[in-house]
């Protein structure tokens, strides 16, 4: 059994907490005592149907306010899969909590009511699914019920949606037709639209192919810590010198050879160690040990890589970021720490090019900042090196948070663009 | 030779998303700590720790905050597993701190040291200027917990302010605070119940006696058993009786309840959970049903 992440978007209009609430429900994650709780409140507040949109709202003033302030992440297993879905709000601050959620997700779920069809909102939260590369996009065109399950109103939206989409980076987009509230298509296909060939959302979930969507050719080694055992007792471990660090690309066997960077010296994998025994391969996302056959003055911060096969060693960055604070802004000269992989350094915002406009993907080139819940292209001079990839072709190595080094928030994420 | 399709199963996924978070805290923290209570959510946490540094030894100590009212099975396994692994235990004392009048003990029949806990944790964590401490909390146990985040910021009162949670993408993690700040670390965030039980059987790991079936003298409240103890207040219509059980949690004993069970292997276990229709917390903690946003209330002001 594997994982898929998944992130919802939509809002509470288009039926995504009935979508989750059915799906949690159908797979017996949502337990006797939480429905118990979700109708006492329901019943408590007047309301006449069992609000399932309370099992996800968690906080006291989301209940109040019947509002969705942050990311929630919920979790339900078939026989096939775990499941964790980052359900993001659609209200306020919806960029940056979509960006958030896309960020590690497998798969997006875009909830459209059929009535409405694709929406402004639609094409936002379809452009960040683009923008984070999500590998997969599932359209679910829902409240097909109260379009009397018209294909017609189904294709409709379908060429609509896919012209669209056409200008994004979507790989693998899919359709399908669903009642949330009824239950069609959502665990099992529905008799309701005989017209309709593909498969029930639950079942292409489970189903969807992602274990290639990971990078699995370029090797990626941030060296994250160095594990020097000084345990007097352990003489076997006495000269033991390891580098620990979680693979983010490619696939590493003892006896490979790569290059250290920033140093560029090559050796060779002597061993690749875990708690469990050496392993013959480790690839994303396993946390191993590695050992080397010479003696290279290696720490965090640190990249392994192939000797033919490098990450752009950059000090001047162009990237894409989203801006997710509201108490400052970004600027031109903006100074920033920047994290990326295992290595923190400051960063300098040279430029800002563009503020894209999400709804209608305008770019703004006269706009001199960035606020909350903007996206812009910048340009970043860092104090030392990053061993980067294009975020097209390494999530891991590709993205990076910026922090404010006056309040410590996390202040933007950004992917790296155009790197050759 | 088949093609490799580098699948990787559930548990490798969340054992190795664990690894990672647990050395970037050893790499970016002066003064981490393992809160080890001898649960096996915290137990299944110093097995992580175990792998993230081997061969080395866990670069940080394991410390339990002993409410005085914990089941001696539980302590006996907790000394014994920091023994074994060379670990530095430090006990934070809940009876210290009434000693010190640094707390006040609840009174009658339904008082519990479970409040009492967040004035002994935070005053430890001053005390031993811990910048990092890792807790074995889930986001699946409750609801205000699925909203928070991995590396969860802390003030220097110790309080979690759920509105403004640091955003947290990829697997980069923000580790800057000011002195006196804390992060709280949960690396087992994303594991459901099930799998810290999967993750237990795959790995063989040991955990105390009373997570299986036993007999025990137990008596009824709140349709809850409460165990026959000198520290548990026990009424006159509370009537004592015998009862095969087991523990779903392990707290203190004045607010866990166990449940009815048969299970007496880690596989009776897991067969039992997958079955079952209530959550853990609902089930056996008295201590989040006081209101629907108790757990919200208390992580405010620092708790676990």
């Amino acid at each position: 059994m594997d994982i898929l992440r998944f992130a919802t978007a939509g809002s509470v209009d288009d039926g995504k907490s009935t979508l989750i609430g059915r799906l949690l429900y159908d797979s017996k994650a949502i337990f006797e005592d939480q429905l118990e709780a979700v109708e006492r409140t329901s019943r408590d507040r007047g309301t006449e149907y069992t609000d399932l949109s309370l099992l996800t709202d968690g906080l006291r003033a989301e209940r109040e306010q019947g509002i969705t302030i942050d990311v929630a992440y919920r979790y339900f297993a078939t026989p096939r899969r775990k499941f964790i879905i980052a359900d993001t709000p659609g209200h306020i601050q919806y960029t940056r909590n979509m960006v958030t959620g896309a960020s590690t997700a497998d798969l997006a779920i875009i909830l459209i009511d059929a009535r409405k069809g694709v929406l402004e909102q639609s094409r936002r939260h379809a452009f960040l699914t683009s923008l984070l590369r999500v590998p997969h996009l599932v359209l679910a065109v829902n409240k097909m019920d109260l379009v009397d399950y018209s294909q017609e109103r189904f294709e409709e939206i379908r060429e609509e949606f896919t012209a669209f989409a056409s200008k994004l980076n979507v790989a693998d987009l899919t359709f399908i037709p669903i009642s949330a509230l009824h239950g069609d298509n959502v665990v099992s296909r529905s008799e309701n639209t005989p017209w309709y060939q593909g498969t029930s959302l639950l079942h292409h979930l489970e189903n969807v192919h992602i274990a290639s969507d990971r990078n699995l050719t370029d090797v990626r080694f941030p060296v994250q810590y160095v594990i020097r055992p000084q345990r007097a007792t352990d003489h076997a471990f006495h000269d033991y010198r390891g580098y620990a660090g979680q693979v983010a690309g490619g696939v590493l066997k003892p006896g490979d050879e790569v290059v250290h960077l920033p140093s560029g010296l090559t050796t060779r994998i002597a061993s690749i160690d875990t708690f469990d025994g050496p392993v013959e391969e480790a690839f994303p996302p396993m946390s191993v040990t590695l050992r080397f056959e010479d003696d290279i003055d290696i720490s965090r911060g640190d990249m392994i890589a192939r000797p033919n096969n490098q990450p752009h060693v950059a000090q001047e960055l162009e990237a894409m970021v989203c801006w997710m604070t509201d108490g400052l802004k970004l600027t031109p000269r903006s100074k920033l720490t920047i994290k990326h992989t295992t290595r923190t350094a400051r960063a300098l915002v040279r430029d800002l090019h563009y503020r894209l406009d999400v709804n209608t993907l305008h770019r703004d080139e006269e706009a001199t900042s960035l606020g909350l819940n903007e996206i812009g292209r910048v340009s970043l001079r860092v104090t030392q090196p990053l061993f980067v990839d294009d975020y097209g072709r390494n999530r891991l190595t590709g993205g990076f948070i910026l922090i404010d080094e006056a309040t410590n928030g996390t202040v933007a994420a950004g992917m790296i663009m155009d790197v050759r | 030779m088949l093609q490799r399709d580098y699948t990787t199963s559930q548990l490798d996924v969340l054992e190795a998303e664990a690894i990672h978070i647990m050395r970037e805290v050893a790499a970016e923290f002066e003064r981490p700590c393992l809160l080890f209570s001898g649960g096996k959510d915290s137990i299944v946490m110093l097995r992580i720790a175990e792998k993230a540094f081997w061969p080395a030894a866990i670069p940080f100590p394991l410390m339990h905050v002993d409410t005085g009212h914990n089941f001696d099975e539980v302590i006996e396994f907790r000394d014994r597993r920091a023994a074994e692994l060379g670990a530095r235990l430090i006990v934070a004392s809940v009876q210290d701190s009434i000693d010190q009048g640094r707390v006040v003990e609840e009174t009658g029949r339904r008082a519990s040291r479970n409040r009492l806990q967040t004035t002994t944790l935070l005053d430890a964590i001053e005390e031993h200027e811990f910048d990092a401490v890792f807790g074995g909390a889930r986001r699946d146990e409750e609801k205000a917990r699925a909203k928070e985040r991995v590396f969860s910021f802390r003030d220097d009162f110790g309080q979690w302010d759920p509105k403004n949670q640091r955003p947290e993408l990829w697997n980069l993690y923000n580790a800057r605070i000011r002195k006196g700040e804390h992060i709280r670390v949960f690396p087992l965030s994303n594991w459901t119940e099930l799998d810290v039980w999967d993750y237990i059987r795959r790995e063989g790991i040991e955990i105390p006696s009373i997570y299986f079936a036993h007999t025990r003298k137990v008596f009824e409240r709140d349709g809850m058993l409460l165990p026959d103890s000198d520290v548990v207040q026990r009424g006159e219509d509370e009537p004592l009786f015998e009862a095969v059980v087991r523990y779903r949690t392990v707290g203190d004993m004045t607010c866990t309840g166990a449940v009815q069970s048969t299970a007496a292997t880690v596989e009776e276990i897991i067969e039992e959970i997958a079955a079952t229709r209530i959550t853990e917390r609902g089930a056996t903690r008295a201590d989040d049903r006081s209101s629907e946003a108790a757990m919200e209330d208390r992580k405010r002001e620092g708790y676990f």
